[in-house]
């Protein structure tokens, strides 16, 4: 064979170099959510000192301001943290699955169905847990009736899968069209926040906040072999990997973390698809650091763009979904107009 | 079956491959002993793919059985089969990109419990594979930055990261030069001697002629003609096979085959 010299020094320690690397970018994603964490604690019409902020986090009793801290400000903050990491970990697992870059979470007509669900409880008159309820059903039902179509033959090709997905979500946006246009007048804004994306109505945060833990340790054992599926089905399987159980989990598991999040703070745009890519580019694309990079980031991304929603145009809301598409948009076209292929 | 104490690399027992409503083999019957090299030739769609992937446990086969050193993959404890046996697949477009030195450190998996990592040995191991395959200065590159001779290199170096005992090869020349394409069939040669068995998708019949011990000649409809390359590579035979007649010359030692 025709090679001069072994590998050069400097190669040798290139796993570690990106490990260690991955390691700085960890930790400055956990401080980043710190530091959001305590700017959406503190932001806001009313101005809170440090010493709120430790009291209400510490469980004293307080002012008007630890008040407010502990039962508005925190809920909200938390929701946003949570569905943000949870929706960049199931678009992660997603663009896995399906081996396209341009997947994310509402590929397979999750927040179709979902906003079906919401929409139509609304329309209802329903009370908000009952919106929470029509969401999580409508968001699960479009997930079973994706797989039951693209399975139907029991085999399972990336392409029907997806295009099951546009399909179905396609026929949500119609249906959720014409709830539109039936609507009463009052009605329609709480819908149209809803399909934007909104955490203002987060007062359940825990849920959520738990299925991210939950939903981030049950896929990091199988994140080595998400890598090899990353590579393809045959490449995978020859080495070992048992795919149609690993895809059966990623789908469920990927569809369960965005039913919750949809659920929480409705369908927010375009977190779950560019967080996993700008998290590719600083560490690239191993799952084993993939995906807690990319929980964390999406968290930290929706918390503070939520804090953004509440506090530039205050004391307007704006729904925190538009922000993080004006954000998206931009980043993703950049994203895609450098992307090797 | 004779009971050796060292059990074949690779049987085939009475095996019947099918595709749809095709067969693609019937019957066949073969061992693949540590040494040898069994080259598998045919035109395009006779399933050269679909059999390899069947020997490499990946597919169902309609009758017979396949066994990997003297057991059946449904009876080696899961994963471990990946230790034993390789598969080089036909490219795959990548979507994601990734280092070289990670592309090839992939052969690693099988050797590694959930959690984890890959160590400095595996590091090693994988630098070495892209060293024989002429790769060792592209460790830190993106996969996408190659060229596809490049990519293939990096995919038999993924496989050989890998070690098995048994390395299944699906058109392992796609993509290469001529230096490249006989430094490759050269170091699976290597690997023959040294205790391996190897099967592999060939298209050129003269390069299998070269560095085949038993040729697998699939006709396409179902029939086959297996052998030692000396007795299986005849014109006749070739000219069937291929729908293409084919002349032998003879120079020196060896025999071409030359398309008429």
């Amino acid at each position: 064979m025709a090679h001069g010299q072994v590998a050069k020094p400097g190669a040798t320690s290139s796993i570690r170099q990106v490990r260690r690397r991955a390691g700085l970018v960890l930790a400055g994603l956990v401080l980043a959510a710190l530091a959001a964490f305590a700017w959406s604690l503190s932001a806001g019409s009313l101005p809170v000192t440090f010493d709120d902020l430790s009291t209400a986090l510490s469980g004293g009793e307080g002012s008007m301001e630890v008040d407010i801290i502990r039962s508005l400000r925190l809920p909200r903050a938390v929701a946003a943290f949570a569905c943000g990491g949870l929706l960049a970990l199931a678009g992660a697992l997603m663009q896995v699955l399906l081996r396209n870059p341009l997947a994310d979470p509402y590929v397979l007509g999750i927040s179709g169905g979902a906003a079906v669900g919401a929409l139509g409880a609304i329309l209802a008159g329903a009370a908000s847990g009952w919106i929470d309820a029509g969401a999580f059903i409508g968001a699960l039902g479009a997930t079973l009736l994706v797989f039951g179509l693209a399975h139907g033959d029991g085999s399972w090709t990336q392409t029907r899968l997806l295009l099951t997905g546009v399909i179905v979500a396609a026929g949500c946006g119609a249906a959720v069209a014409l709830m539109l246009s039936l609507a009463p007048e009052g009605r329609v804004k709480g819908m149209l926040f809803w399909l934007m994306g909104d955490a203002s109505g987060a007062t359940r945060p825990w849920p959520a906040l738990a299925l991210l833990v939950v939903g981030l340790l049950l896929a990091m054992p199988f994140a080595r072999e998400l890598n090899l599926l990353a590579r393809g089905e045959v490449t995978a399987r020859s080495l070992g990997v048992r795919v149609g159980r690993l895809r059966g989990l990623v789908y469920g598991l990927g569809s369960l973390l965005t039913a919750i999040a949809v659920t929480t703070v409705g369908s927010v745009g375009f977190v779950g698809l560019i967080v996993p890519h700008l998290v590719r580019l600083l560490i690239g694309n191993d799952q084993r650091l993939l995906l807690p990079a990319a929980t964390l980031a999406g968290g930290v991304l929706l918390c503070a763009a939520d804090t953004a929603a509440r506090t530039v145009v205050a004391p307007i809301q704006l729904p925190v979904g538009v922000l993080t598409a004006l954000i998206g948009v931009p980043v993703f076209l950049f994203l895609l107009a450098r992307h090797p292929r | 079956m004779k009971m050796d104490a060292r059990p074949p690399v690779l049987a085939a027992d009475r095996l019947t491959v099918e595709v749809g409503r095709r067969d693609v083999c019937r019957a066949l019957d073969f061992t693949v002993q540590p040494g040898d090299t069994l080259v598998i030739l045919g035109r395009n769609g006779a399933g050269k793919t679909t059999l390899l992937h069947t020997l490499a446990g990946l597919r169902d086969m309609a009758r017979g059985a396949v066994l990997l050193s003297g057991q059946p993959y449904a009876a080696w404890p899961r994963g471990h089969e990946a230790c034993l046996r390789g598969l080089l697949a036909q490219s795959q477009p990548d979507f994601f990109s990734a280092t070289v030195l990670e592309t090839a450190l992939v052969g690693r998996h099988p050797y590694l419990g959930r959690w984890d990592w890959e160590g400095p040995e595996d590091e090693a191991i994988a630098l070495a594979a892209l060293a024989t395959m002429g790769l060792e200065s592209f460790a830190e590159r993106q996969v996408p930055t190659l060229s596809g001779g490049e990519r293939q290199r990096l995919a038999i170096a993924a496989l050989l990261v890998q070690q098995p005992r048994l390395y299944l090869l699906d058109e392992p020349l796609a993509h290469l030069d001529l230096h490249h394409e006989i430094t490759v069939l050269d170091h699976f040669r290597d690997l023959a001697a040294s205790g391996a068995g190897v099967v592999m998708v060939l298209h050129d019949i003269n390069l299998a002629a070269r560095y085949a011990s038993h040729v697998l000649l699939l006709d396409g409809e179902g029939g086959h003609v297996i052998g030692p390359a000396a007795e299986v590579l005849t014109a006749e035979r070739l000219s069937a096979a291929f729908g293409h007649p084919l002349r032998a010359v003879v120079d020196g030692n060896s025999t071409l085959f030359v398309p008429v």
